[in-house]
């Protein structure tokens, strides 16, 4: 019979390392499928895991593909911390986008300076004000933010399509449902020339930074670590849980409504009916990849967009199919969790000692 | 106007043409690289296996002399552009990207390879080294109106739609006109699932439409499932894209087949010739780019019929969209004797009059 065990203390060290471990053993996983399915090992991995960041475009794209998901995990990461379970950002993106891109349609022709942060403050009001709907019903009638949160995603998808087949369509666009393209006033600048990458990297940095400070050293950053591990005390000692509820949930509905608008407003430069490819649901995952700490955040973000491009290069130059990605991702996170229990509990063989420990 | 910019584009077309050719040459000793961009799985059994097949055609007839290369399940947003970008930069030499969501970013990449040739399916933005390229679907959807119209005994049309965009609302319209040319109390309800390959929300689509009272399954979204609920709740419906009687051996009465075969043989031949041009392509069933599945499950009347209606359709016999037409405000939109322009095709955002729905705005 095989048991686990609670370790009495475990090693600190081994929370950090088991990510990069998890990523050792998905590696050597990953080497042994292409193995199997016939193809050099050694040159599946080197395309899937180094071919795609060998250049400055594509270390770009890498960037571009892990802004948003950073962005998202920061704030999603902190109500995680506090039991706070937004699973609704990729709602919270789309209101972002349809907030800030509606004022570029808006000002269509405009040069202004000022466009592109108005998009800014727009789009994180957006953001926030979809995650206040579940957040005002789980203060005020108790109910459950996972569902809320999850159902109002698909609202705010309807509302994009709604705008983009109607009133915001292009009168220029023969009928297809897209919106006009945004005045070079309201598009990111590119901060690296003959790449993709935005203005949103630097936010990204710089939210990571902010998340790592309100996190660790601020009175807030404690709270929320509080409520989270230990409910009860923070109650005893006056810490107002819905507080912690509107904080949490607001801050990450602002962040996802900024990481949609950097999506429109950057590579992609119009609203159109699709506007992320689940971002806002893989972030989730970048969120607890990254042990829901900014920092790991940052490097959870960029593995996480490497499986992606990856996926890409392994169709195009090694013929495989596209769930190559989607198996990535799932070996990795097999491995996190695996790691995770053995960090916390031991294995023991046998039947249960005396003194009953094991429960 | 747009005969206006095909005109004008062909004249810079010529001094291309005459560039391509010179590379052309150079390069007639590597294979041509060939890479196609679909937006959902090569497994869906629908849209994006057909253009799979059709790469499949080129790899066949052209062995050694091409390799081909895809990218499935590309979503339609900021990925595009590097998905495209990077079989640009992988040396291949023709890129499909077939999804009209791709449009915005193949014109984008386009301008950084110019010496690489693209062409976009549904789209309507065309560059000197982007060519556009559709299939006239909605031809086999007036062929799919007659046989429904014959075999409803609800009267009632159950259509999965995805989405609003003038490629589905011309083919709601163009099969309304078909089922009315048999049957005038014929009606259609519709669902729009938002989405081209969501079997899931496809099939809980049919399953409303049937408990609703429809009694034939017609879908234009890309998966089998609204023909499999069909199949499962006893009645009929017709397969999209590709041909499903696998799926619905009891169920399908026929599909609207896409054929991309010719056409990809015919441009990557153009490639090897150096005769590669930009050009806006809109083939039906005449030219074998629509193609009907067998006509199965139905009175062998109804066959006849069926056939005789695609074989008018194909020699011009019926013309589809022949006036007079009025939308449902009740304006008249093409006058007595004559035909909607491809323009008014295109663009085509009102349903015609009769049609009970709203479109969603």
């Amino acid at each position: 019979m095989i048991r686990l065990e609670p370790r009495r203390q475990h090693s600190q060290k081994m929370v950090y390392l088991s990510p990069l471990l998890a990523i050792f053993l998905t590696l050597i996983t990953g080497g042994i499928i292409f193995a199997f399915m016939g193809k050099d090992p050694i040159e599946a991995l080197y395309t899937f895991f180094i071919m795609p960041i060998n250049n400055a475009y594509g270390v770009g794209e890498l960037f571009v593909k892990a802004t948003p998901l950073v962005i998202i995990a920061v704030g999603l990461a902190m109500g995680f911390r506090a039991n706070v379970w937004n699973i609704g950002a990729e709602g919270q993106l789309t209101m972002g986008a349809i907030f800030g891109g509606g004022l570029a349609l808006a000002f269509y022709d405009s040069t202004s300076m000022f466009l592109l942060p108005g998009m800014f403050i727009l789009a994180a009001l957006g953001g926030a004000m979809w995650a206040a709907i579940p957040a005002w019903l789980r203060t005020r009638f108790n109910a459950n933010e996972i569902l809320t949160s999850l159902m109002l995603t698909y609202v705010a998808t309807l509302i994009l399509s709604y705008l983009v087949y109607g009133p915001w369509r292009n009168p220029e666009g023969f009928s297809f449902p897209e919106s006009r393209p945004f005045p070079d006033a309201a598009l990111l600048p590119i901060i690296y020339d003959g790449t993709r990458v935005h203005l949103g990297a630097v936010f990204a940095l710089l939210i990571v930074a902010g998340g790592w400070v309100l996190l660790t050293k601020s009175v807030v950053g404690f709270q929320l670590r509080v409520v989270g591990q230990a409910p009860q005390a923070a109650r005893h000692v006056g810490f107002r849980q819905k507080r912690m509820v509107w904080f949490t949930l607001l801050l990450s509905g602002g962040l996802s409504g900024l990481a949609g608008l950097f999506e429109v407003a950057g590579p992609i430069g119009q609203l159109q009916p699709s506007i992320s490819p689940g971002y806002g649901f893989t972030a989730i995952i970048v969120a607890f990849l990254g042990r829901l700490h900014p920092i790991g955040i940052l490097f959870a973000g960029l593995v996480m967009a490497l499986t992606y491009l990856g996926g890409e290069l392994a169709q195009i130059g090694l013929g495989l199919p596209s769930a190559v990605t989607g198996l990535f991702q799932g070996i990795l996170l097999f491995f996190l969790l695996a790691c995770d229990v053995l960090t916390k509990y031991r294995v023991r063989f046998g039947a249960v000692n005396k003194s009953g420990e094991a429960a | 106007m747009k005969a206006r910019f095909m005109k004008r584009t062909a004249a810079a077309l010529a001094a291309v043409g005459a560039l391509a050719l010179g590379m052309g040459a150079a390069q007639a000793a590597d294979p041509l690289k060939v890479g196609f961009v679909y937006v959902g799985p090569v497994g869906d059994f629908g849209y994006s296996y057909q253009h799979d097949q059709g790469r499949k055609a080129v790899e066949e007839k052209f062995g050694d002399k091409v390799k081909t290369t895809f990218v499935e399940s590309v979503p339609e947003g900021a990925d595009a552009e590097r998905v495209i970008r990077q079989l640009a930069q992988t040396g291949n030499d023709l890129i499909f990207t077939t999804s009209f969501g791709f449009m915005n970013p193949t014109i984008k990449v386009a301008k950084q390879f110019p010496n690489v040739k693209f062409e976009h399916a549904t789209g309507y933005k065309r560059a000197d080294n982007v060519a556009t390229y559709a299939a006239r679907f909605y031809e086999g959807r007036y062929v799919a109106g007659v046989i429904a119209g014959k075999m409803t005994k609800s009267n009632i049309i159950g259509y999965v739609g995805s989405f609003p965009i003038p490629e589905v609302v011309r083919g709601i319209n163009s099969f309304m006109r078909g089922a009315w040319s048999v049957n005038p109390d014929v009606k259609v309800k519709i669902v729009w699932v938002n989405s081209w390959y969501d079997p899931g929300k496809e099939g809980d689509a049919a399953k409303a439409l049937i408990d609703q009272g429809a009694d034939i399954m017609v879908q234009h979204t890309d998966s089998p499932a609204p023909l499999q609920v069909a199949e499962n709740r006893g009645i009929k419906g017709f397969g999209q894209a590709s041909d499903m009687i696998k799926f619905a051996p009891k169920a399908q009465m026929t599909a609207i087949v896409d054929h991309w075969d010719k056409y990809y043989i015919d441009r990557v031949q153009a490639v090897m010739d150096g005769t590669w041009k930009s050009e806006d392509t809109w083939d039906g069933l005449k030219e074998g780019m629509v193609h009907m599945a067998p006509f199965t499950n139905m009175p062998d009347d109804v066959a006849a019929l069926a056939k005789e209606t695609e074989d008018k359709i194909a020699s011009g016999d019926i013309k589809i969209f022949a006036g007079p037409i009025y939308d449902q405000a009740g304006e008249l939109r093409v006058k007595e004797g004559e035909v909607a322009p491809d323009e008014m095709l295109l663009g085509m955002d009102w349903y015609i009059k009769g049609i009970d729905a709203e479109l969603p705005k």
